[in-house]
């Protein structure tokens, strides 16, 4: 059987229909607040079970025992503060309000708490640096001065774009059961595959059943590729390079936080609900600048002896021309001189100047997926 | 504050011999005192326990509708 769900239930916030068009008839009883789009995501992976088991927005102490501790106050390892920000409260605790994304019902909240906190020391413990060029650090100095906690119950779902292949937590653990799965490894992306990142992951199901690549979709930077560029170049590398008993591409909603090693454990945990058994850690995982260094998201997994999914550390593929195909560092014994690094950078130039990038670098079939789009990255 | 702090803790006792074992492993570690040590170990033995225990997180019915929509999705034949 695949992976517990992370604190031993997947949970779900979804009102039924009735109970939802009853709330809808009397919008006009509760407090609003205004959520924006990330936010509105992130009650629909709480509502969903993807943030398993928090069934809500942090409570004071659950969040300075995340900022403290990285775990819930129960121990349930979590690293990342799962808030709600706003500026004044014109409610109390023990009140229901309902959240909005523009004229949208998004969700029911019961109000727990309500509380100040310090933002420098938010930004300190989450992503180590009060800089204000990082762009976790910005966001959150951007942000109201309360919190608010408490559960959420989902009304409505935001129009997605990408539903064909956004799949819940739910539903990718029966898909592993149907598919016979008892071990699956989860990768996480945020780009175009290249031959790196293939490399890895064929590495990785070498040693397990199934493998789950599993983009996140949502804001991204200027100069990212766009979130249907990603789909369609890895539906073009599934369909000529993956076996397809082996392999499944879905999406999850989600923004970078850019918070390094905590964000690491975060979305091994995260696909830990999804089903999976063991999650691909990356040079720099969720890095961001040099804020952090290339494998400080591999140390932090020591400290949770009791995370219930298993990190794999696989270094980054180059190809080498004496071995004649991609290795890594452990395993190749040439010299710098003879090894050929993929830059990302060096990618994107490439591509946005339509040159086919050399074989060794990313599948012909892949690159032509991403040049059928006139631009592929985001403005 | 510092009550607080304190409040998060509880102290269990365990024999000396094995409370000075644990003391000489840990030198050189990233260990820094005992406490942290047990920790570590009792979280580790209690996530293999629960991982034993694991059960389906759906019923039948879910399953079969769950079902459904992927086969419309195309991920099930």
């Amino acid at each position: 059987m695949v992976s517990k769900p992370h604190g031993g239930r997947i949970v779900r916030r979804v009102l039924s229909k009735k109970t939802k068009e009853r709330i809808l008839g009397e919008v006009h009883e509760y407090p609003k607040i205004s959520v924006d789009h990330s936010k509105a995501i992130e009650i629909e992976n709480i509502a969903h079970g993807v943030y398993s088991p928090l069934t809500g927005f942090l409570t004071q102490d659950d969040y300075l025992s995340v900022l403290d501790h990285m775990r819930l106050t129960d121990d349930t390892p979590w690293t990342i503060p799962v808030i709600l920000e706003i500026s004044r409260p014109d409610f109390s605790e023990g009140d229901a309000i309902l959240l909005y994304h523009k004229d949208q019902a998004i969700a029911r909240m019961h109000v727990e708490d309500i509380y100040r906190y310090d933002k420098k020391e938010f930004v300190e413990k989450v992503f180590k640096t009060r800089d204000a060029n990082h762009p976790g650090v910005v966001r959150v100095y951007s942000m109201g001065d309360y919190l608010i906690g408490g559960e959420i119950e989902l009304l409505n779902e935001l129009k997605n774009p990408f539903a064909k292949y956004t799949l819940r937590p739910l539903e990718t653990r029966v898909l592993f059961k149907e598919r016979g799965w008892k071990t699956i490894v989860a990768f996480q992306t945020r780009n175009v595959p290249h031959l790196g990142h293939e490399y890895v992951q064929k590495a990785a199901l070498t040693f397990v059943d199934g493998l789950f690549i599993n983009p996140v979709l949502g804001r991204k930077k200027s100069g990212d590729y766009r979130d249907e560029v990603i789909i369609k170049a890895y539906e073009a590398l599934f369909r000529y390079y993956y076996p397809r008993d082996a392999a499944v591409l879905a999406t999850v909603r989600y923004e970078m936080k850019y918070a390094g090693p905590r964000e690491a454990v975060h979305h091994a945990i995260m696909r830990k609900n999804f089903g999976a058994t063991h999650f691909i850690v990356g040079r720099d995982h969720a890095g961001v600048g040099n804020y952090y260094s290339p494998y400080e998201a591999w140390d932090i997994f020591e400290e949770f002896p009791d995370l219930g999914i298993t990190p794999m550390f696989i270094k980054e593929a180059f190809y080498c021309k004496k071995c004649g195909g991609m290795v890594n560092a452990k395993i190749c014994s040439h010299s710098e001189e003879f090894r050929e690094r993929i830059s990302g950078t060096r990618l994107r130039t490439m591509i946005s100047e339509g040159i086919q990038p050399p074989e060794q670098m990313m599948r012909k079939e892949v690159f032509e997926a991403i040049r059928s789009f006139s631009n592929p990255f985001v403005e | 504050m510092g009550d607080e702090k304190e409040s998060k803790y509880t102290t269990v006792s365990i024999p000396k011999p094995l409370y000075e074992k644990i003391k000489a492993r840990i030198e050189g570690t990233g260990f820094t005192s005992v406490s942290d040590y047990v920790t570590y170990v009792l979280r580790e033995v209690l996530a293999s326990l629960e991982e034993e225990e694991k059960e389906e997180v759906f019923s039948k019915e879910e399953e079969e509708k769950v079902k459904e929509r992927l086969r419309a999705l195309g991920y099930l034949d």
